[in-house]
């Protein structure tokens, strides 16, 4: 009859969608048990302020600050290569560039998000470590900057793509006040358009900077594999992702605390991707009514 | 012999009430006018001939609609079966973007329809039928796409004609045409009427008054006055009908 | 300098800053592009595309490496497309205002957020270990295929929003069913737009090393696989191997075997955006 095949059909696709919920669910699951089992050996007070991390050491230490510290100063860096560059480029196509060209320059810039990063991670590597070597001192083979930089280069379509939504959203009718005033385009783009699109800019480096936080291979491949807390970018540092990576090359028996560290760390890089992305759907829904 | 009758529908979408009190009977093989100022509720009373409506959020309906001698919302009732039964065409011809033949076919084919010469058959029928072999038969695996505003109109009525209903709805069919095209459209209505029961919503008086047998003047949910349409336009029983039809608003 | 000649000169430096920013990306793409020509292209021979990995540079070539990223393209598209578009099909033509599908809707959007390292903790807990699929193909398979979801479902989604209400309308009022509507017009009308989203998906599903590290592809695979419960390797990791080893040699073999995935996935993504143009042109309801 047909009209049990159409209900079998439509379970069948709500099951699909039902999918990702059970991802979801197996994420937290995995992240949540082994993490539960590490906490139950290591105590979180140690987790969260001691300054060594040496799972893979005989004198052990788990402390998740050299992760954190090397997280964040590739980040930073990228972040500090990207959002200049990014804005700059969204304030231009939107505000300054012919309509043509802003066409064709949107999607050559996605060409630098589709790079797969292993290879991003081998130039960082091969060319900016050594490019930077010969005026920077004290640089190592392995460091944070390279790896900050690539990774900087790689999410500039990030920022500058959703910055330049965000501008383009804007009424025409706002900038006409300012032009009609006498302001130059830059003091529109800076006084006018670039405060009203705030929000979706805002919005735009959250979402960078949780991806940086997420990235593995450009910093597994450039920047280290050994947890130093510095603040210094001319060290070599490690990475959440990046330790995570190391132990899985490495051989680890299943069930041991070394085991367990990476799902320690893979829950504290979730804990911040993940408010990270809400922060940013939230701002994004809050401020989408403005002008509708 | 009454194939359509309506009492007391009223419909509602969320809390507007839409169509009020609508009673109504409609005769086999007539043409069948509704006509009225825009948002009047003629549509959306044709849409519930073949609950077309129910895909709107929030709509409602009260009353009973018995087509054939059933009642169109009773739960027994296949609502797929119903539009085999009651076809309509729309405002804007909106064929498929397939081919000319697979337009036509597709009535059969979702029915299960597997023999290819009786499809064939079919399809050239109902070509025929709605006045549009001669222009397309050299070219039925061209695109529908390809074809005139006017062409894709009869094409969608050739699509309907294809599984045969005994009902057919046409919402301001030719509003969308020009004038030739909807004279085509308007002499086609005039010789579909042999075979099937024709219900056209229109805002085109003179359009109404030359191809229907009976017209309805709808105005603001109500149904005003429903007569043959002859006496319709020539002497109309209330003042509202009379200042609509001449023009005194619209 | 009054003010009016200090602001004309702002927003003239401003403009050319602007220029320059914007090929700054692609210029230093460029030359890393140049780069990785100079550096690797000269290795390239069928010896390289066809020879096992070797402990010695010169011997070593990317066969299991190529033949691996071929079997988990497979693999992944076999799993990610039917449940991505089955998905996507569901929440926009039969969910649309359930409570339901606005649950699904914001966790697929956290879902594309979460980094790809941590689906290779997932794939490695519950692929790997508890249905005991082993370092597995089909383990890097289903990761894989778990990560890419949420883009095949946006971009399914997209593409049936685009199919215009009047198609859907035209086929019920002809007495069609749901389904039958969505099998005969709907998908029809909006394959285009469904199969970019797809190849976007599967190309960034060849360039992903993370997950497939940490479920257990190998880093040294001395034979090809043969079936889906092979252990494995592919491209992308190969090339991490080999740029993690200092001889002059393997670095020369991760430039040529970068050229081979840059191929790939510059002709995946170019194939993808080919395909968009022509849809849209297409589809110009």
């Amino acid at each position: 009859m047909k009209k049990t095949s159409e209900k079998v059909i439509e379970g069948g696709l709500a099951f699909s969608a039902l999918i990702t919920i059970l991802t979801t669910i197996g994420i937290l699951w995995v992240l949540l048990s082994e993490s539960i089992g590490f906490f139950q050996e290591v105590s979180i007070i140690d987790f969260l302020t001691d300054t060594q991390w040496t799972p893979l050491f005989v004198q052990k230490h788990y402390g998740i600050l050299p992760l954190l510290s090397g997280t964040f100063l590739t980040t930073a860096i990228a972040v500090a290569v990207a959002l200049p560059i990014g804005l700059t480029i969204a304030i231009y196509l939107s505000e300054y560039a012919p309509k043509s060209l802003r066409k064709k320059v949107k999607p050559a810039l996605e060409i630098l998000a589709a790079v797969p990063t292993v290879v991003y991670g081998f130039f960082a590597l091969t060319v900016v470590t050594p490019f930077l070597q010969t005026f920077i001192p004290g640089l190592g083979s392995f460091n944070a900057i390279s790896a900050g930089i690539v990774m900087g280069i790689m999410i500039i379509p990030l920022i500058s793509s959703l910055s330049e939504d965000a501008l383009f959203a804007i009424p025409k009718s706002l900038r006409e006040a300012s032009y009609g005033m006498g302001a130059t385009r830059f003091q529109t783009a800076f006084k006018v358009a670039v405060p009203s699109a705030s929000s979706g800019i805002v919005v735009s480096v959250i979402l960078a900077i949780a991806r940086a936080i997420g990235e593995t291979m450009i910093v597994s491949i450039a920047a280290g594999q050994q947890p130093i807390l510095t603040m210094d970018p001319r060290d070599a540092v490690e990475t959440i992702t990046a330790y995570i990576v190391q132990v899985s090359l490495g051989d680890v028996q299943h069930g041991s605390i070394e085991y367990k560290t990476i799902f320690a760390a893979g829950i504290t890089l979730f804990i911040f991707t993940f408010i990270l992305n809400n922060i940013s759907y939230w701002i994004k829904k809050k401020y989408q009514e403005k002008y509708e | 012999m009454n194939i359509i009758t309506t009492k007391n529908v009223n419909a509602y979408y969320g809390d507007n009430h839409v169509l009020k009190d609508i009673t109504l009977e409609i005769e086999q093989n007539s043409v069948t006018a509704f006509i009225g100022p825009s948002g009047c509720g003629k549509s959306t009373f044709l849409r519930t001939l073949n609950r077309m409506n129910d895909y709107i959020d929030g709509f409602r309906k009260e009353g009973d609609i018995i087509i054939d001698g059933s009642d169109i919302y009773d739960k027994s009732i296949r609502v797929e079966e119903l539009r085999q039964k009651v076809g309509m065409v729309f405002q804007k011809p909106n064929p498929f973007p397939k081919t000319i033949f697979e337009n036509v076919a597709y009535g059969l084919k979702i029915q299960g329809e597997k023999d290819k010469s009786k499809i064939a058959h079919v399809v050239e029928e109902s070509l025929k039928n709605s006045a549009l072999w001669d222009e397309v038969k050299e070219n039925l695996n061209k695109s529908a796409l390809s074809l005139s505003g006017g062409q894709q109109q009869r094409l969608c009525i050739a699509r309907t004609l294809a599984v045969q209903p005994s009902i057919i709805l046409m919402d301001e069919p030719a509003s969308a045409l020009d004038p030739i095209s909807t004279a085509k459209i308007e002499e086609l209505i005039a010789q579909l009427k042999e075979d099937y029961t024709i219900v056209i919503v229109t805002h085109n008086m003179q359009q109404a008054s030359r191809i229907s047998d009976k017209t309805a003047f709808f105005y603001m949910g109500d149904m005003i006055e429903y007569d043959k349409t002859k006496d319709i336009f020539t002497h109309p029983k209330n003042e509202r009908t009379e200042n609509y039809i001449t023009g005194r608003f619209g | 300098m009054n003010n009016l000649q200090k602001n004309r000169l702002f927003d003239t430096y401003f403009k050319y800053f602007g220029i320059a920013c914007t090929f700054f990306g692609l210029v230093v793409l460029a030359i890393f592009l140049v780069n990785i020509v100079i550096e690797g292209a000269h290795r390239i021979d069928w010896d390289f595309l066809m020879n096992l990995p070797s402990r010695r540079p010169q011997k070593a070539g990317i066969l299991t490496a190529w033949t691996g990223t071929a079997w988990i393209l497979g693999l992944t598209a076999i799993i990610s497309i039917p449940i991505g578009v089955a998905a996507g099909v569901y929440l926009e033509e039969y969910g649309k205002k359930s409570q339901l599908a606005t649950i699904i809707e914001i966790n697929i959007a956290n879902l594309a957020g979460v980094p790809s390292i941590i689906y290779g903790l997932l794939g490695l807990e519950i692929f790997v270990r508890v249905l005991n699929f082993g370092g597995s193909l089909m383990a890097g398979a289903f990761t894989l295929a778990l990560l890419i979801l949420p883009i095949i479902i946006v971009a399914t989604r997209e593409a049936l929003k685009a199919v215009p209400s009047t198609l859907r309308q035209a086929s019920f009022g002809m007495g069609a069913t749901k389904w039958q509507t969505i099998w005969y017009q709907v998908l029809p009308a909006s394959s285009g737009g469904i199969l970019t989203g797809i190849i976007l998906a599967l190309s960034r599903a060849v360039g992903e090393t993370a997950p497939l590290i940490v479920i257990g592809a190998l880093a040294y695979v001395p034979f090809v696989a043969k079936s889906p419960l092979d252990e494995f390797t592919v491209l992308p990791m190969q090339i991490f191997n080999w740029a993690s080893r200092p001889q002059h040699g393997f670095v020369v073999n991760a430039a040529a075997a970068i050229i081979i995935l840059l191929l790939i996935t510059f002709i995946m993504n170019g194939i993808a955006v080919y395909l968009r143009n022509k849809w849209q042109k297409k589809v110009n309801w």
